[in-house]
């Protein structure tokens, strides 16, 4: 049996075929993909507003234990999801960070709301980031404000989607010294330094300049950059 | 109900203390803002003893800043008294009510930490919602936050 989802030996026909006898064909990975999906525990805590709707979607009406995400663990050793849900205050922004990175890996995070995925209503103001993805990659943005709950429920599903779609081959979590740790922003006299961490976070007047220096090579062709000359000697 | 019209003449009966009406209350000298509250606080007919609120509002035309203060009476149950003060941008100081009311203290702090308004006779005047190490008093109008000299797209 081929442990990548990639190289499947046995034809989609036989298997749909078996399966109607009652006979199921899977490979080890589709299989562990289906565990980790189905029992991913999410980091319980809250921020602002749109932990009230979190809190809704793990109540009986909702019940996110349908997906098997009802366990929502108080410390981070134990969580694989972290839900943003609520306003990250730049105060509150060293914390957020250190508990993502204690948490152990594969982890995933949602951003859940307006706030922190760009500081919402509160944008403009001077003591919210004005999004989380400024220092710890995120993998679902649920936007609203806040979100209900069955829009909860469905970034969930497109995480798990997420989760399906991974190799243990590839994944980066199994390569061998493979660490990720994000670095804890400080507290600096105008707000928190750095602002962002340029690992996960660009600002879009950076991409800009990439872009047109990219296109300019493509036209020039020989526009010395000394990182790509560092590579091939 | 207090009648605001009684308690200024009462002031300037008692303490020789001008005010001035403004709004819903009591525009004061800053020079004898301790003893108007003393006078509230004491006095038999008033018995202010409870302060709600301590508020600052940024002038930024005038260049002054204005502290607005609440004053109940838990024993007459009346209230408010709406007390407001008018001090210089620049050169930001009041007297602390802290003293006399001890309800002041967090709310003086915080006036301190947003707007940088100095209260005389406070004893531990901190930042209390910003950190130590934090420059300049974010909610001044003419606060520039950190984003405002980078680039953000607006649509
Ligand atoms: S997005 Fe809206 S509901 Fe959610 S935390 Fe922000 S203000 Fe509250």
């Amino acid at each position: 049996m081929g442990l990548a989802s990639g190289s499947p030996t046995v034809d989609q026909g036989l298997k749909s075929e078996l399966e109607k006898e009652g006979v199921v064909l899977t490979t080890l990975e589709q299989l562990y993909n289906w565990g980790r999906r189905s029992s991913i525990w999410p980091l319980q805590f809250g921020l602002a507003c749109c932990a009230i709707e979190m809190i809704a979607t793990a109540c009986a009406r909702y019940d996110i234990a349908r997906f098997g995400a009802e366990l929502f663990r108080p410390s981070p050793r134990q969580a694989d999801l972290m839900i943003v849900a609520g306003t990250v205050t730049k105060k509150m922004t060293p914390q957020v960070v250190r508990l993502y990175n204690q948490m152990a890996e594969p982890k995933y995070v949602i951003t859940m709301g307006a706030c922190s995925i760009a500081g919402g209503p509160f944008k403009e103001g001077y003591n919210v980031l004005q999004g989380i993805d400024r220092f710890i990659p995120v993998d679902v943005h649920i936007p609203g404000c806040p979100p209900r709950p069955e829009a909860l429920l469905d970034g969930l599903m497109k995480l798990q989607k997420k989760i399906d779609g991974q190799s243990i081959e590839s994944a980066e979590w199994y390569q061998q010294g493979q660490k990720r740790e994000f670095p804890i922003p400080a507290f600096g006299p105008k707000g928190l330094e750095p602002p962002y961490n340029p690992e996960v976070w660009k600002p879009r007047e950076y991409e800009q300049k990439k872009q047109t220096e990219a296109e300019a090579r493509k036209i020039h062709g020989t526009i010395h950059d000394p990182k790509q000359s560092a590579v091939s000697q | 109900m207090i009648q605001l019209e009684e308690v200024k003449a009462e002031l300037e009966k008692s303490l020789g203390v001008q005010t001035e009406l403004s709004g819903s209350g009591l525009l004061v000298p800053k020079s004898r803002l301790l003893d108007v509250f003393k006078f509230l606080k004491e006095n038999a007919k008033y018995q202010m003893d409870y302060i709600s609120n301590l508020c600052a509002v940024d002038y930024l035309k005038q260049s002054q800043i204005e502290i607005v203060y609440h004053l109940y009476s838990m024993r007459n149950k009346t209230g408010p008294i709406g007390i407001k003060v008018r001090t210089d941008r620049q050169d930001c100081i009041v007297p602390s009510a802290t003293p006399l009311f001890r309800g002041a203290e967090f709310q003086e702090r915080e006036a301190f930490d947003l707007y940088g308004v100095k209260f005389e006779g406070h004893t531990d005047l901190r930042r209390i919602l910003m950190w130590d190490g934090f420059e300049g008093f974010p909610m001044r109008k003419d606060y520039v936050h950190e984003d405002e000299d980078r680039y953000v797209e607006h649509p």
